[in-house]
């Protein structure tokens, strides 16, 4: 392959289940992310996209199957402990901590870091990425707009150095600029060696970056394919792409 | 006599500053009320009188040790009786809590009796006069003691990488924990701290009122409650300005209209509060935190 892709599975995951009580959210998942790829998830509203992002940060209990990060298993791992490992999320609704300033969340981003002077430089390197936020570093996350805080939210995660980076709805809420500038920077954040899992509801811009795509309709895959074999496949153009 | 009242006014609102900590740091990440917090308070002025009469430690290694055990204490009690019910209805930890305070003061009344005991310390009596204002030695160690633990905590939730990691944990448990917080470690932080604070709290009061018995937690804590509530309940600032605002009221309210009416004031403050301003005078304005 041309660009950083290889044939290294960074992320498997085997027959996975999620229930809440009674609800069946995931059924029978098996997705995998080789190293280097962006992967789309890309499904309605509550087909279970989120559910199986929170299952991979082990902020879900009640899971069966098998979660492997690079080759370790981390299905009964604490949250903290899967980010220690590599793994960084970007929560729906973006997560920033509203009463903190822009520089304390880049700065708790890297809590499971130790080297100083590193942190600073990747908070620099931050700077570089999203100018912004060096614009309003001493100002309250709360106080940003959404596009903004969607930028303060991903730096956050590059902050603790993952080597999988899991997005979730990006695009939401934002104008169609800023999904361009932040669609823009999942690329760049690719190029320099991060593997990305994207869920999104916005097909079209996720299939547009991804390598491959899974499609989830109630708890289960129902199609997947290269992005290429996705956008031309015919559930997918009416469905989600809108194209008859 | 104004200067005088606002003096003692302030001396009882730190501590409610210094208790109401304790409720609003629990609060804001686990959005309990931890309803044992008064009786911690008087766990911990009880072993500040233990380790006096028993080993005739000198005060300030009294305050150092019950601190020390109040805050194991405080974290136990979170670890039996409310991380069990983490993923219960928010009524059901509240029971529990009403449960370990009750056992907390059955334990206290088992061990030490019912009666009241005085504090077996001649520091306090002494006094001091400036202008038309007397202080005692035991109020100028209320007010400058708890003004150095307020500002400790201050410190270290706003400049600290573990403080700003708590606060954080307060905003948003799933959110701290994808940062790699173990925020099951600042939870048990919190209680910590929490009961240190009250225990300090727990000897002062015992050595300002001379008296410690096993019930000195229920008003106590519901007044320091009050001022958590009235600050902002889950806002750090909030539980201080709320405490010393509260002291001062009751005070003043006790001087001017009648000391039977101590607790009317404080009540009906707490009443006004929540309707007029359920989210506290620094509250953030999500009523739900209430």
């Amino acid at each position: 392959m041309t660009d950083g892709r290889s044939k290294q599975k960074i992320l498997e995951i085997d027959g996975l289940h999620v229930s809440y009580g009674v609800i069946q959210a995931v059924k029978q998942l098996s997705l995998d992310i080789y190293s280097g790829e962006i992967v789309a998830l890309i499904g309605t509203n509550g087909s279970g996209k989120t559910t199986t992002l929170r299952s991979i940060s082990g902020l879900v209990g009640d899971t069966r199957g098998r979660i492997l990060f690079a080759g370790r298993d981390i299905t009964k791992l604490e949250p903290h402990r899967i980010v220690k490992l590599g793994i960084s999320q970007v929560p729906e609704g973006r997560g920033v901590f509203p009463d903190l300033t822009v520089l304390d969340n880049l700065r708790l981003g890297a809590y499971v870091r130790r080297d100083r002077a590193e942190i600073s430089a990747d908070i620099h390197k931050m700077y570089q990425l999203f100018p912004r936020l060096e614009e309003r570093k001493k100002q309250l996350a709360g106080t940003l707009s959404g596009g903004e805080q969607q930028m303060l939210a991903i730096a956050r995660a590059l902050m603790a150095r993952p080597r999988l980076l899991l997005l979730d709805e990006p695009s939401m809420g934002l104008a169609p600029l800023m999904v361009k500038e932040i669609y823009a920077a999942i690329r760049q954040i690719n190029q320099d060696g991060v593997s990305v899992l994207l869920v999104e509801q916005n097909a079209r811009m996720a299939l547009a970056a991804a390598h491959r795509g899974y499609v989830m309709e109630t708890g289960s895959i129902v199609v997947q394919g290269t992005a290429e074999e996705l956008r031309s496949n015919d559930v997918v153009k009416s469905v989600y792409l809108g194209i008859n | 006599m104004f200067l005088q009242q606002l003096t003692n006014g302030l001396t009882v609102g730190m501590i409610y500053a210094l208790i109401a900590l304790g409720y609003t740091m629990v609060y804001g990440i686990l959005k309990i009320v931890n309803f044992a917090h008064g009786d911690i308070f008087m766990i911990g002025s009880f072993l500040g009188l233990f380790f006096m009469q028993e080993f005739h430690l000198p005060l300030y290694l009294a305050f150092l040790l019950s601190a020390a055990v109040t805050a194991v204490l405080g974290v136990l009690i979170e670890r039996l009786a409310y991380r069990p019910l983490r993923m219960a209805d928010r009524i059901v930890p509240l029971i529990s809590a009403l449960g370990v305070s009750t056992l907390l003061v059955s334990l206290a009344q088992k061990l030490w009796g019912t009666e009241m005991h005085p504090f077996p310390t001649a520091f306090g009596s002494r006094t001091y006069t400036l202008g038309s204002i007397t202080f005692s030695e035991i109020q100028i160690l209320i007010l400058v003691l708890s003004f150095i633990l307020m500002l400790a905590l201050q410190l270290f939730v706003t400049r600290t990488k573990t403080g700003t990691a708590m606060r954080a944990t307060s905003m948003s448990l799933t959110n701290a924990a994808l940062m790699g917080i173990n925020t099951n470690r600042m939870i048990s932080l919190a209680f910590a701290i929490g009961s240190a604070l009250a225990s300090c709290a727990g000897i002062m009061v015992g050595i300002y009122y001379n008296a410690v018995y096993p019930t000195m937690g229920y008003m106590a804590g519901i007044n320091a409650f009050t001022a958590a509530v009235l600050g902002g309940i889950g806002n750090i600032p909030g539980a201080m300005l709320g405490g010393v605002l509260l002291g001062l009221v009751e005070t003043l309210g006790g001087a001017y209209i009648s000391t039977q009416y101590k607790s009317v004031i404080s009540f009906s403050i707490l009443i006004l509060v929540l309707l007029i301003r359920p989210s506290g005078i620094l509250g953030s304005k999500d009523i739900n935190k209430v």
